[in-house]
């Protein structure tokens, strides 16, 4: 819809500026507050910008908290999430292009798995993998979030658009199954990679609930677990709290930024027909 | 490639995403069921023999259980207010966007997303000091028009609108890109037939846009309206339920259940009351949207 009054375009921005301006407001003032000293963070009045900027909130979180451990359990988790979203391709790339006995009984296990809520497993998942003497370890915290089934579901939906005889091509020129999956399947499918790649990245990077119920030594935290435990500890210490929170909210935020491309052309359902 | 290859090689690439899947969600879906109907706990989890079968008492004492009670009136609440006030606000940004340049569309929408890939650890962090009584800018900002100090996290009442206007804040990008998708993929011709006919504004909103995407807005409302429902994180972070339950949703119910006080089996039941409530409101939702195509 255009609405061509100028008046109202004006005023349509403003109201869009003024609201923009509100949303950005918790980050604006997380990463001010992270630059400002203990005793001027508690200050009332509050200053808007930082008298004295300091980044000593963000060497503590190293020096003196333990966010180098967190950090470096966080991208472990990353990097086992790519893997898992490879496993999540292999499996809607073998739904999608393969035809073989028990596929529809298969497929249905993963849809149903998709459907339920998940506080409906969280109980059981964790028995079973104290059943398996996984808890408190760092497979433990990656194994069940790993394969996700939407995921497979919509990958399965995208290899639908790849041509068989293209496949069947590679088959009659000698090219073997993998070599077929590596080499033609994974740079076609890119599109839906690319979105699938930083939505992982996102995810994995955020993964909280998790890692805090298998995780119990410091050891094995992760930054969201850590960063809960910094707020739990330091209750009044706002300028600490708010590096923290910075630390994990703005390499995500320049990702997205940076591919929001791809992210933001994924939305459209108008394309999905009923 | 002979017929044995061909037949072992799709079960290659399933199979690792399947067991794993298997092993970590069917499995546990199962389980949940059978634990539902026993006294499971932490005795229970040492020594499997040692755990019973009741029957549908995890069931009976749901309903019996003030805590549970409280947590479904909570829940009704955070769906009743949050449905509404998400989906409507998701699509009055989208609608704005679609009337600015290109340039301000852009950069706008990118803005209204960040919180959603934003960790709610940080959320609460941020919020928790924004939301602070004391020290909170909130509360500064009204003290500047004489507005005494909010409760915003310590009145069972404000505490739960508090968690509503963090849960919108947080979860309207996705919404508003669904809708930005749909309004854009509208035909322009449309709209310059309707303003031939002398349509205004409010004609070409309610007599186009809003029946041009219809579909998505159907897919919003039941998306969101799931999403509210298993509504957990917020007060999970912000209140831990509190203060006094106020706060407290199922989801969050059966998470104190499970890992607070270890009653695995009274959690698990709980947590199928959860997923028949989901079946129900999505299935009228579709029912509804049936009805209306007719």
């Amino acid at each position: 819809m255009r609405i061509r009054n100028r008046y109202s375009r004006i005023i349509i921005n403003a109201l869009l500026i003024i609201s923009g301006f509100l949303v950005a407001l918790p980050f604006i003032w997380m990463l001010l507050s992270s630059l400002k000293t203990d005793r001027e963070v508690l200050q009332i009045p509050p200053t808007i910008f930082p008298e004295n900027p300091t980044f000593q909130h963000f060497v503590d979180l190293f020096l003196n908290l333990d966010f180098g451990t967190y950090l470096m359990n966080t991208l472990i988790i990353v990097f086992f999430s790519m893997i898992g979203l490879l496993l999540n391709t292999m499996a809607g790339y073998g739904f999608g292009k393969y035809n073989f006995k028990g596929k529809e009984i298969v497929f249905a296990v993963v849809l149903i798995t998709m459907m339920i809520p998940g506080q409906v497993t969280m109980i059981p998942t964790y028995l079973v993998l104290n059943q398996m003497g996984l808890t408190n370890t760092m497979p433990g915290i990656i194994l069940p979030g790993l394969i996700v089934a939407f995921n497979i579901f919509l990958i399965r939906q995208f290899m639908h658009t790849i041509p068989d005889g293209l496949i069947e091509a590679a088959r009659l020129d000698g090219a073997g199954e993998f070599y077929i999956f590596f080499k033609l399947i994974i740079p076609l499918s890119k599109p839906i990679l690319a979105v699938q790649v930083i939505l992982t990245f996102i995810a994995s990077w955020n993964s909280f609930i998790w890692p805090l119920i298998v995780a119990n030594d410091d050891g094995l935290y992760t930054l969201s677990v850590g960063l809960s435990l910094l707020q739990d500890q330091n209750v009044t210490n706002y300028g600490l709290q708010m590096a923290g929170a910075a630390f994990m909210v703005v390499p995500i935020l320049v990702v997205f930024i940076i591919f929001q491309k791809y992210v933001i052309e994924g939305f459209n359902v108008g394309g999905m027909k009923e | 490639m002979n017929s044995f290859k061909m037949k072992i090689t799709p079960f290659l690439f399933i199979l690792p995403a399947v067991i794993l899947l298997t092993i970590f969600t069917f499995l546990p879906i199962i389980i949940s069921l059978v634990i539902s109907f026993t006294d499971m706990d932490l005795v229970g989890l040492g020594n499997l023999s040692s755990v019973q079968f009741v029957g549908v008492e995890n069931f009976v004492r749901l309903f019996q259980d003030e805590v549970f009670l409280q947590s479904m009136g909570n829940t009704f609440f955070y769906v009743v207010i949050g449905v509404p006030l998400a989906v409507s606000t998701s699509f009055i940004i989208a609608l704005a966007l679609s009337n600015v340049s290109n340039w301000m569309s852009n950069t706008f929408r990118v803005i209204f997303y960040m919180p959603s890939i934003t960790n709610i650890v940080a959320i609460a962090v941020v919020w928790g000091f924004l939301y602070n009584e004391e020290y909170g800018l909130f509360n500064y900002i009204l003290s500047l028009v004489n507005i005494d100090a909010v409760p915003w996290l310590n009145d069972i009442l404000i505490a739960k609108i508090s968690l509503i206007i963090l849960a919108v804040w947080k979860s309207n990008g996705v919404s508003m890109l669904i809708f930005l998708a749909a309004i854009q993929s509208i035909p322009k011709t449309y709209y310059e037939a309707a303003e031939i006919d002398g349509a205004n504004w409010w004609h070409k909103l309610t007599k186009i846009t809003i029946p041009s995407v219809s579909f998505a807005t159907f897919f919003v409302i039941v998306t969101t309206l799931i999403g509210w429902l298993q509504f957990f994180e917020e007060p999970f972070v912000m209140t831990e339920g509190g203060p006094l339950n106020g706060t407290n949703s199922i989801a969050l119910f059966i998470y104190q259940e499970g890992f607070q006080y270890n009653e695995f089996g009274y959690g698990a039941a709980a947590s199928f009351v959860l997923f028949v409530i989901v079946i129900i409101a999505t299935a009228i939702q579709f029912k509804l949207r049936k009805k209306e195509n007719l």
